[in-house]
């Protein structure tokens, strides 16, 4: 038993190290891997390295300019907005918000569309059927406009908002996850666990899926960053979270008629959106390229 | 594209029925009324009947053309929609223009200098344009080259100082056709900054695709047979590789047509361009439920079409499809 286990362990340990390699052979995913780090430490340890709280308002520094223009101050580094409230502090805790909603969308839209994925790959039939037009039917709205009809039936706010993202992220994962299906499930491994006994379920999760995963991994990194695009899109139309969360969207919009007075207070929130979903992307890539079998060999 | 279509006309018909409120409360608005009134107005909309006649009759008169009229300026959704439709598909077209011109060379440089600076450069610029929160991007240009240099104008198609009638609903078809001299430029000049939003992310798209399409056809045989032939790279590229590259690049142009109406959505709300984009938010603002049920069925159905005139157009580029199909 313990041999066995052993064995496993180290062709895990092997798998990771061929991840790794190939992985790491890319530069570019590596620094993008780097920074997204960053920005996740920075949005767990957002109350520690903040300077200042996130609402607090200094009415007498108000739309004040960065600190490195004339009559900046060192203190505001990232310049004011305009009720005096520090636009870095704003920022960093808005990492947290745009985190987590492309987390939230990711874990919802990939359970629920590799789910149906697997059961209309592995049943076929009218539910196959079923399943996939409903996908078709969702895919047809363009997803920001679906999103938008979604939070307007629900209620605008953060959480809606990511609710609404993630159903319209939802066909990506049913169509890759029964297309990788359809083409695992006449395999001789399938054969053969089905022969030892194995149930419909045990099939599905336990024989198929993991390797269905490599592109469901690389689609759910790429939908982590649309995730944040479409979250902050929302937050700016005013359907996601609303003004006085520093959402990285949100700030956006409450500080565009300011885009001639204080230009800051637009700019900045949106090299973070940028930045970010840019960490993302790189990772995304770097993650295709070394999951992808066809492009190893060559 | 059928059942989708009967799909679509579920999803917009129940939009309405889940959607907190009703739309007598909009028609309403602030002064209220009693609720006698009110069930008979819903009465009069048909709300009073049971949810499958209703459907029925829903679909009934979608196939009569009739997709019901707006709350908010009374008159018919289909009407409103295609008076404003040619301003997106105008921005639209010039976007994907504009995405097209500069993606395919920048996608076919990167792939003949594959692994040089310039590759690498020209990778990081369109993913850096992928990642692109474009309403923010918007924003930044109406910053610099509006507010800033005074190059363009902050919104709208055309100046007020035109008057230019309108007869295709393309602005600059219908500045050409009048005689007002000058409108054509302006409305060129309106165009530009919207343009570029809105091609910004297919623009990258595009580069990394053409590039990606590229490589693969540079490898194959035929054209290591057209170099050993001794044609030059230009001719080899030009002439042999494209070709067989356009057919992934079409594919992709063809999936970018729903991102494009997204994009419509963001972009029309920044440079207050009067399309289908700011239409269908504002819909949706003032619950303007005939309107938001009746757009959301015709931008689907739009997306539909165009998507099949894109399958079509594949047979032409590559033959090898319309082959297989008539040996089968």
């Amino acid at each position: 038993m313990s041999t066995t286990s052993n064995a496993s362990t180290s062709i895990r340990v092997q798998q990771w190290q061929e991840f790794w390699f190939y992985f790491s052979a890319s530069k570019t995913a590596v620094a993008g891997l780097i920074f997204l780090i960053l920005v996740i430490l920075m949005a767990l340890f957002a109350d520690v390295i903040s300077p200042h709280g996130p609402a607090e308002q200094y009415r007498e520094f108000a739309k004040l300019p960065p600190a490195w223009v004339e009559g900046g101050q060192l203190q505001f580094f990232l310049g004011t907005d305009y009720a005096g409230r520090d636009m870095l502090s704003r920022i960093i805790h808005g990492s947290r918000l745009s985190l987590l909603a492309g987390c939230v969308v990711v874990v919802l839209s990939m359970s629920i569309g590799v789910l149906l994925g697997l059961i209309a790959g592995y049943r076929g039939g009218w539910i196959e059927t079923l399943i996939m037009r409903v996908m078709d039917t969702i895919m047809a709205v363009p997803g920001l406009l679906l999103a938008l009809v979604l939070v307007a039936i629900l209620g605008p706010g953060l959480l809606n908002a990511m609710v609404a993202i993630a159903i319209t992220y939802t066909p990506s994962f049913v169509r890759l996850t029964r297309a990788s299906t359809l083409s695992e499930l006449n395999r001789d491994y399938v054969t053969a666990s089905k022969v030892a006994g194995a149930g419909p379920a045990r099939l599905m999760f336990i024989s198929i899926l993991p390797n269905c995963m490599a592109p469901i991994i690389v689609q759910g990194t790429l939908s982590f960053s649309t995730a944040i695009l479409d979250t902050a899109a929302l937050g700016f139309l005013g359907m996601g979270a609303q003004a006085p969360i520093p959402e990285w969207g949100t700030l956006i919009a409450e500080n565009r008629d300011l885009i001639m007075s204080a230009p800051w207070t637009v700019t900045f929130p949106g090299i973070a959106i940028l930045l970010a979903v840019l960490a993302i992307n790189l990772v995304g890539d770097g993650l295709r390229d070394a999951l992808d079998p066809k492009l190893k060999r060559s | 594209m059928v059942p989708v279509f009967f799909g679509v006309t579920l999803v917009a018909f129940g939009f309405i029925r889940v959607l907190p409120g009703d739309p007598v409360e909009v028609l309403a608005g602030e002064r209220g009324v009693s609720p006698e009134r009110h069930a008979e107005l819903l009465a009069q909309l048909g709300f009073d009947k049971p949810l499958w006649q209703q459907y029925f009759s829903y679909i009934g008169d979608i196939f009569q053309g009739d997709l019901g009229t707006s709350l908010i300026t009374n008159r018919p959704v289909v009407e409103e929609f295609f008076e404003l439709f040619p301003a997106t598909a105008e921005l639209g077209l010039c976007a994907i223009l504009f995405a097209l011109i500069i993606g395919i060379p920048a996608g076919i440089i990167a792939a003949i200098k594959r692994g040089t600076w310039i590759d690498q450069g020209i990778m990081s610029i369109s993913l850096t344009g992928y990642s692109m929160p474009i309403f923010w991007w918007g924003l930044l240009l109406i910053m610099l080259f509006s507010n800033t240099l005074n190059l363009t104008p902050v919104s709208g198609r055309l100046s007020f100082l035109f008057d230019v009638p309108p007869v295709t609903g393309f602005m600059l078809i219908d500045t050409l056709l009048s005689d007002e001299k000058g409108s054509f430029l302006n409305a060129l000049h309106h165009l530009v900054l919207p343009s570029i939003v809105l091609g910004t992310i297919p623009l990258a798209v595009i580069a990394r695709q053409t590039r990606s399409a590229m490589l693969e056809v540079l490898s194959e045989d035929y054209v290591r047979t057209a170099r050993a032939k001794g044609l030059s790279t230009y001719r080899v590229v030009a002439i042999h590789a494209l070709r067989n590259a356009m057919i992934t690049v079409v594919t992709v142009i063809g999936l970018q047509v729903s991102l494009l109406l997204a994009g419509a959505i963001l972009t029309e709300t920044i440079f207050g361009w009067p399309g289908i984009g700011k239409w269908i938010i504002f819909s949706v603002f003032s619950r303007d439920y005939f309107a938001v049920q009746g757009g959301l069925l015709l931008i689907a159905t739009s997306i539909m079409i165009v998507n099949l005139i894109v399958d079509l157009l594949y047979g032409f580029i590559n033959p090898r499809i319309l082959h297989q199909k008539s040996k089968s």
